[in-house]
């Protein structure tokens, strides 16, 4: 009885502390991205995290792009070949992109390549009383390195998003038509005849600008809310990525239950 | 007390605890203006933390903290970023912006609260650069430089904007003895020449009793004892003369807290 109840009392104390950081993440974020901007020419400092945070990223975002189109491709006229119906590899591999593969594993390796820095870089800085002593020099960190940063990385991740698909549907078109084959028409024929603009187009750009949103404010968060301690940071970075990709994931079949499932 | 007549700090009745350790137990401090006030005490007893509570970044659990009349403790956050511009703190590590030179580092407070022209930004950086004997490191990066040259230049950052205080969190950490005697000599100086407001958190007995006006030690929670340095050597109160005479144990114990040497090394094995 005794024990049941210490583990209740467990799960009741990280219950709390769960809630007491979503809160806390909620104030940061409100604190940076509303009210007025203390640094005038703020443009900058988002022009520099665009490059960090988007430009950056474009190696892994078109390079893991183009390998998964072109699997996707070959995949696809495996199976499909069966049927006779190897036309439809476009439309299967643009569909696949566009909606699903497109935004989420932008924001997988976005989690990977630009949130894991995103909270070290700030957990750094806290820990080495940077954002101490911008705050005794009077400007709030808050705006300064964690507003700039925060909208990087939400208007990066669909841009990045639509590169990833269109560099896939290329690489599907590579393997698809130049070595197996498929008549160049019927490939991207059928796949302008089924994908439509705004079933699928917009409701991927949309998952995406989801994914930017929770995937940065994760980083951010537990970038400014780390421990400042090598322990703590590098626990900060490993939530980061756990915790992004779990939302990304989960949130997708949210997403995708409201968006195509006929809800 | 006469001296504090006219306070720039004022900290009334102030409690402060980290989770279940008490830090400050109804402390009252007060900060005379124009002057070079040393608080001195041991390492952890919170010297930083009473630094931390006057910029603010720290709220108390009890009591106020007044800046120049001004209640801290209930100011909304962006009043509270306006009055930290008259205060310039100088952090331990120095704690400069490691994406920024040294000359870009000075500069930043400039370009955030000032319009002014390039060229002036130059002419007042590199007058504050030269107070601090480091004019000619101003193209270096900050990891370029030694703790005691980043300390310096964290020192001319903090003073670019003319605040009207400075807090100095341990500053003679590192210093070698002939930067040790500048620097002592540049807090003195700036502190009259400036008219500012000065707060030296330090256990280097020696180099505080030289450049301080006032000395307040603390320790276990509260304020030992208050007076002029020399008031602070003679004391008689065993606690501050065990402090600032350097000696090794007494009723401030060399000792954190703990069980019987004797029971924890022979005891029950329950390690």
């Amino acid at each position: 009885m005794h024990k049941l109840l210490a583990r209740l009392r467990l799960l009741g104390r990280a219950g709390l502390e769960g809630f007491e950081a979503l809160g806390r993440s909620v104030i940061m974020l409100s604190r940076a991205i509303f009210g007025r901007s203390v640094f005038g020419s703020r443009y900058q400092l988002l022009l520099a995290q665009l490059y960090s945070v988007g430009v950056l990223s474009l190696v892994i975002i078109t390079v893991s792009g183009l390998f998964i189109g072109m699997v996707l491709s070959l995949q696809g006229y495996n199976i499909l070949v069966t049927y006779g119906s190897e036309q439809a590899v476009g439309q299967m591999v643009a569909l696949t992109l566009v909606r699903e593969l497109g935004p989420v594993v932008t924001a997988l390796l976005f989690a990977g390549r630009a949130g894991s820095a995103l909270t070290a870089e700030i957990g750094l800085m806290k820990a080495t009383e940077q954002l101490s002593s911008m705050e005794m020099i009077g400007v709030d960190p808050l705006k300064r390195i964690v507003a700039p940063r925060f909208w990087a990385g939400f208007i990066s991740m669909p841009i990045l998003a639509l590169i990833f698909s269109a560099v896939g549907i290329m690489g599907g078109a590579m393997v698809g038509v130049n070595w197996l084959g498929i008549y160049e028409g019927s490939y991207w024929g059928v796949m302008q005849n089924s994908v439509s603009f705004t079933d699928d187009v917009l409701n991927g750009i949309i998952k995406s600008v989801v994914f930017g949103f929770v995937v940065t404010w994760i980083a951010v968060f537990q970038g400014y809310d780390a421990i400042p301690t090598s322990e703590g940071i590098s626990r900060a970075t490993t939530r980061t990525v756990v915790y992004s990709s779990l939302a990304v994931l989960g949130l997708d079949f949210v997403l995708t239950a409201v968006m195509f499932g006929g809800l | 007390m006469e001296l504090c007549e006219d306070p720039y700090i004022e900290m009334q009745g102030l409690s402060f605890s980290r989770g279940e350790r008490v830090i400050f137990d109804k402390v009252d401090i007060a900060i005379p203006r124009g002057k070079v006030t040393g608080i001195m005490g041991p390492s952890g007893t919170g010297k930083t933390t009473l630094l931390k509570l006057i910029g603010a970044q720290l709220r108390p659990d009890r009591g106020c903290v007044l800046v120049d009349g001004e209640n801290t403790t209930t100011m909304k956050r962006s009043k509270l970023f306006s009055v930290r511009k008259k205060m310039g703190m100088l952090f331990q590590s120095g704690a400069l912006f490691t994406d920024l030179s040294v000359y870009e580092n000075i500069a930043f407070p400039l370009r955030v609260h000032t319009d002014l022209s390039e060229a002036l930004i130059r002419d007042m950086v590199l007058m504050k650069l030269h107070a601090v004997g480091l004019r000619g490191a101003r193209d270096l990066m900050p990891s370029e430089l030694s703790g005691g040259m980043a300390r310096r230049v964290a020192l001319a950052r903090a003073i670019v904007l003319d605040p009207e205080m400075i807090m100095y969190d341990e500053p003679f950490v590192g210093q070698d003895p002939m930067a040790m005697g500048v620097l002592v000599q540049l807090i003195r100086m700036l502190n009259d020449a400036l008219k500012l407001t000065s707060v030296i958190v330090s256990h280097d007995v020696r180099e505080t009793a030289s450049i301080s006006d006032y000395i307040y030690v603390v320790g276990d929670t509260h304020v030992l004892g208050f007076g002029t340095p020399q008031q602070m050597l003679n004391s008689e109160d065993p606690r501050i003369r065990q402090f600032m005479q350097g000696l090794p144990d007494g009723p401030v114990p060399f000792q954190y807290p703990a069980k019987d040497y004797r029971e924890d090394l022979l005891g029950s094995g329950d390690a």
